[in-house]
């Protein structure tokens, strides 16, 4: 018998004359083709009227066991299986294993690549947000934003296009720096779009944040303390809206996020209206980033030397870096081959996903979506 | 902390535990039936390890020097005082079992089922444990070493 069956069968009160009470519990599937879920998640929910009892998450109808493959590739193969992770911040994933495989290989990335890459990133980071902001609104309802926010993210696709070749599976870190240098309108073009931003990000908190249905819907749901977020190992913005101090990007600074100025957005709230808040202002830290660097890209190598092919010396590497969802981490063992002996990818989404069980108790099943929106689940980074 | 006074914590509170100092941080070698008690003292002692950030294990069968051996590893961070520490824990891999700590930090639970699945390691006294992303009826383990697919897996 199927699980899902068995639930059901569970939950309903049977009368001593053996027929349904209608007064049990109800259980309903929600995905894994259902629009809010934004990829294939499967969620078993069991309801007593309209009051959410418990959700089982069940995953890995995209499972590829991306793992298991990048034990059979090689050091320089393996970073682009994992733009297909996050495909949303893929730039990011790259870069977290392009930082694992040069720490095993103490190589110096040179300033150049170090800007880009943080540029990169920042862009990224925007890019992912936005789609989040879109979403979000669309599954409390409202459509207009989502069109809004796909204007602003098609031109950083276009940034992206033209200097890395691909719109979403970017493929632009390898160890040791960037495959090319940048695109000479790079960055005018990036200037171009930080001015045009500017104001967009005022019109989206005119449109969205201000929106009294919006906060009557958000706020107050979902509480996660901030004991609870660390005991689920939430981590990025879910944590940071519970007030947890968790950035990668402040509390072990890599390539050059010691040297630029900005802040670490915290909330306390711990609801779904602080998770929101948390990565809209983080769109403009971002800005914030990318305007103190994109005038002062340091000439030079955008590539430091390595040899054609990366032997990683016997032990383990683990990096840590900061997605648009939160913590990605790299854990490499080594036997000095040339591929990993085991590689484990330390998704944010996946301990994300893990509170929404916990969060989702008591609430009514309306408001799942706006706990699930501001979670912001990528599936195919929870499965791998 | 520095690690020569985690070193002396966690010497004090399990004096089995051996420690390698060779990768990025304080590596901690602990026996399986000693792993409940440590697990709650990192917790609730001085050290409070409240974050655990990576769970995963490591199938050494395709060593020449593991050829029986699972190996349980635990990263963990504390959020208060910033040191981090890895833990091990040998496991047999032909009957691996390890009791649960999805007591004591909830984020084991998904991290513990997915061990399960993909190692078929066994977590004693776990609350909930069954597959989470393959299906019912698949067979193997498929992060071990020695599965094959033919169909599925391409080897280069």
């Amino acid at each position: 018998m199927y699980r899902e069956t068995q639930i059901i069968n569970d939950s309903r009160k049977i009368s001593s004359n053996g027929e349904d009470t209608g007064e049990g519990e109800l259980v309903i599937n929600v995905g894994p083709q259902h629009p809010a879920t934004h990829g294939v998640l499967h969620l078993v929910i069991t309801l007593q009227g309209e009051t959410i009892q418990k959700v089982e998450p069940h995953l890995g109808y995209i499972h590829r066991s991306i793992e298991k493959m990048c034990e059979s590739l090689s050091y320089r193969q393996f970073i682009y299986v994992t733009s297909r992770m996050d495909y949303l911040s893929s730039h990011i994933n790259n870069h977290g294993c392009a930082l694992c495989v040069e720490k095993g290989l103490q190589v110096e990335v040179p300033p150049r690549a170090q800007v880009i890459r943080v540029l990169m990133n920042e862009l990224t980071r925007i890019a992912s947000h936005e789609l989040w902001w879109g979403a979000m609104a669309m599954d409390l309802g409202a459509f207009t934003p989502f069109f809004y926010a796909f204007r602003e993210r098609e031109t950083i696709n276009d940034i992206m296009e033209e200097t890395c070749g691909a719109r979403l599976t970017m493929n632009y870190m390898v160890p040791g720096g960037v495959m090319f240098d940048i695109h000479p309108n790079f960055q005018k073009r990036v200037k171009d779009f930080i001015q045009l931003f500017r104001s967009k990000i005022d019109e989206y908190d005119d449109l969205v944040t201000g929106n009294i249905i919006f906060q009557n819907r958000t706020k107050g749901i979902g509480i996660l303390s901030k004991e609870d977020a660390i005991s689920y190992g939430c981590s990025g913005p879910v944590a940071r809206g519970s007030g947890v101090h968790c950035d990668i990007r402040k509390l072990y600074p890599y390539e050059v996020y010691n040297k630029v100025e900005f802040d670490e957005i915290l909330e306390t709230a711990g609801d779904s209206f602080a998770r929101y808040l948390v990565r809209v202002k983080e769109l403009k830290q971002s800005v914030h980033i990318i305007e103190q660097l994109i005038d002062n890209i340091p000439e030079g190598d955008f590539q430091a030397k390595t040899k054609a092919v990366l032997k990683l010396p016997k032990g383990e590497f683990y990096s840590r870096i900061e997605t648009a969802r939160g913590e990605f981490g790299v854990y490499i063992v080594s036997e000095g081959a040339t591929t990993p002996y085991r590689i484990k990818f330390r998704s944010p989404g996946f301990s994300n996903l893990s509170a929404l069980d916990y969060m989702s108790r008591g609430h009514k099943i309306g408001d799942l979506m706006a706990i699930m929106g501001t979670l912001d689940l990528v599936i195919p980074d929870i499965d791998r | 902390m520095t690690n020569e006074e985690l070193k002396q914590h966690i010497t004090a509170a399990l004096p089995a535990a051996v420690f390698d100092e060779t990768g990025e941080w304080l590596n901690v070698q602990v026996e399986a039936n000693a792993w409940k008690h440590f697990a709650q003292w990192l917790r609730n002692g001085q050290l409070n390890m409240d974050y655990l950030f990576c769970l995963t294990c490591i199938d050494w069968s395709a060593t020449p020097t593991g050829k029986n051996l699972l190996t349980m590893v635990y990263h963990f961070t504390s959020t208060s005082a910033r040191h981090t520490i890895v833990v091990k824990v040998k496991l047999d891999r032909s009957k691996p079992e390890i009791e649960t700590v999805s007591d004591i930090w909830r984020t084991a639970e998904f991290h513990e089922r997915e061990v399960f699945e993909l190692f078929g390691v066994q977590f004693l006294h776990h609350p909930d444990l069954r597959r989470l992303i393959l299906t019912d009826d698949f067979e193997g383990y498929p992060l071990r070493k020695d599965f094959e697919d033919p169909v599925n897996m391409i080897k280069l």
